[in-house]
């Protein structure tokens, strides 16, 4: 285990987040001769998508499915670069000058890095539906997490809602382990088949198109699917109860626990902070990094891989991560050997292929995005959508100002489950686009840390003796 | 609501606002709690509402609990320790105490 206090003051190329963009990354640049050092904050490596890819109890592979047992190579080939790998380590600073911030079992180390790459990846998109905070309302990811890592299933009545390949995927996964699920609720709209539809061709040549039908019969033959337009969990200490309507009336169906999915978004927190432009992208309803074509971000020595670029799934994740490692390479070593980025680009187009249709597709409803009277907006200070839209209307303009009138967004999940929201909740009640309105600004540290880890900062004599007197 | 697929790896005890919880290795904090059936980590500051663990990957901070003494600790990114001491986290916060 790395402690703190073995890290080099400095490394040449610095890696935050430890899934298939990190890893690969970091493999092709320590490979390179780049000394490297990857930071990731879960316990091993793999990310969301390989997460325990190293140390799962589901030894049987055909539960998790052979896409998932991909990841053992990625990890396999970081630990043998030469990269310094070190889980447990969450950064929680990163500026314009790639002094990085890391905390390690408590104690908190400043890194500079000559060149940065955040393979943070994405988080689960926010679904603010009626209860969505009362205990057993969960995300499928969290499900699948604990099904990958610690190999527990869902027993009990269990329900999933929502929209996207990982809602089928966990579905699959979960009737695999034996555990049952009682409905699924599809919140797709019908209508998004019209903008999708265009895209099918490109899909269907991808290799996800065949995986999605063979994945969606699988579940259709064992778990009864309705189709929603409105979902409520209900219950006062706990969801007893979830609620749906859909053009045919109104249903209830009794659940221990409530599993909410509608799709993944960039998670955004680090590289905001770090000071790197992000723009609205309408398609995919999420602010992502303005990069150019090796993942470079509008901070020199910065470049933005993976999820964290933009939606495009794991393997792409890898494809992106070296591409922008060998960007790192190139301006660290001139002289050293690198792949052929043409191969890797034309890999990576062929994962972006039929991206537009699934995005198209799976593109949430308003209403599960923005929305109304007193369903919480921001969990952390609940706020509901009833207070942000009245604030709104009442001049104020963007989320920051949000913060001031409401605290929505300055709760310790420091707005990544309300961001989105708030946005473009501001948005619709001003007329405005997402763009337009803009996103909350984040600032360091974008992970809590506690006095004692600010005070393990190791100083010297100078900086000492500059504040005292 | 979670039941474990197999009883693997060896088991690591726990306590939990006091009580003895049988965790695994390679659990989580917010993992372990949720196979032990315990229903909330925390209640909320605002309005003392209780919560559960709801995205296990570091981005919700719902899985909140106090370990080995130090408060606001996120239970999904933590492994179990044998004799770790985890505390739901109480009360609404005091405003302009």
């Amino acid at each position: 285990m790395t402690a703190a206090a073995d890290l080099a003051s400095s490394y040449e190329l610095v890696v935050i987040g430890g899934g298939p963009a990190g890893l690969a990354a970091a493999s092709l640049a320590a490979r390179a001769g780049v000394s490297t050092a990857l930071f990731d904050e879960n316990p091993g490596v793999g990310g969301q998508i390989y997460r325990a890819i190293t140390s799962t109890p589901v030894k049987d592979r055909a539960v998790l499915g052979e896409d998932y047992w991909d990841g053992a190579a990625l990890a396999d080939e970081a630990k043998a670069s030469g990269a310094l790998i070190v889980n447990g380590a969450t950064v929680w600073s990163l500026d314009r000058q790639r002094l990085v911030g890391v905390s390690i079992g408590g104690k908190a180390r400043v890194i500079e890095a000559g060149r940065v790459i955040i393979a943070t990846g994405s988080q689960e998109r926010p679904f603010p539906i009626p209860g969505w905070t009362l205990p057993g309302v969960m995300t499928v990811g969290a499900a699948q997490t604990v099904l990958k890592a610690q190999g527990l299933v869902v027993c009990e009545r269990t329900v999933l809602a929502g929209s996207g390949p990982l809602l089928w995927l966990l579905a699959a996964q979960t009737l695999r382990a034996g555990g049952k699920i009682d409905a699924i609720l599809d919140t797709t709209p019908r209508r998004n088949w019209l903008q999708a539809a265009v895209h099918l061709p490109d899909f269907a040549l991808s290799p996800y198109f065949a995986k999605g039908l063979a994945l969606l019969r699988e579940v259709r033959a064992r778990v009864p699917v309705h189709r929603v337009d409105r979902i409520e969990a209900v219950g006062a200490d706990r969801v007893r109860e979830v609620v749906f309507s859909s053009a045919g009336g109104t249903r209830r169906l009794p659940v221990d626990l409530l599993l909410l999915h509608q799709g993944v978004v960039p998670n955004v927190n680090l590289a905001n902070a770090a000071g790197v432009t992000h723009v609205w992208n309408d398609r995919q309803l999420c602010f992502v990094p303005v990069l150019d074509a090796d993942f470079g971000s509008s901070v020199p020595g910065i470049a933005v891989a993976g999820d964290g670029a933009g939606i495009a799934g794991g393997t792409a994740a890898a494809e992106r991560g070296r591409i922008a490692a060998i960007a790192a390479v190139r301006a660290l070593k001139p002289d050293a050997v690198v792949p052929d980025t043409q191969a890797i680009r034309q890999r990576l187009q062929r994962e972006e292929m039929g991206r537009a249709f699934l995005d198209w597709l799976n593109r949430p409803a308003d209403g599960f995005r923005m929305p109304e009277g007193e369903t919480i907006a921001c969990r952390c200070e609940e706020v509901t959508a009833q207070q942000v839209r009245e604030t709104a209307r009442m001049g104020c303009e963007g989320p920051n100002q949000m913060k001031a009138f409401l605290r929505c967004g300055m709760g310790p999940c420091q707005g990544r489950l309300c961001g989105l929201t708030v946005t473009e909740l501001i948005a619709e009640e001003r007329k405005a686009t997402p763009d337009e309105v803009g996103y909350y600004r984040l600032r360091p540290p974008v992970k809590p840390i506690t006095l004692a880890e600010l005070a393990s900062l190791p100083i010297s004599e100078a900086e000492r003796k500059a504040v005292e007197r | 609501m979670f039941k474990r697929l197999a009883e693997k790896g060896p088991a690591i005890a726990i306590t939990v606002d006091g009580k003895t919880v049988n965790a695994h290795a390679g659990d989580t904090v917010a993992a372990a709690l949720l196979a032990a059936g315990i229903d909330h980590c925390r209640t909320t500051p605002v309005t003392g509402a209780p919560r559960a663990p709801y995205c296990l990957m570091g981005v919700c901070f719902d899985c909140l609990v106090t370990v080995d003494g130090v408060g606001s600790r996120q239970g999904c990114l933590i492994p179990v320790r044998e004799g770790m001491k985890v505390e739901t986290q109480l009360g609404r916060r005091e405003a302009g105490r």
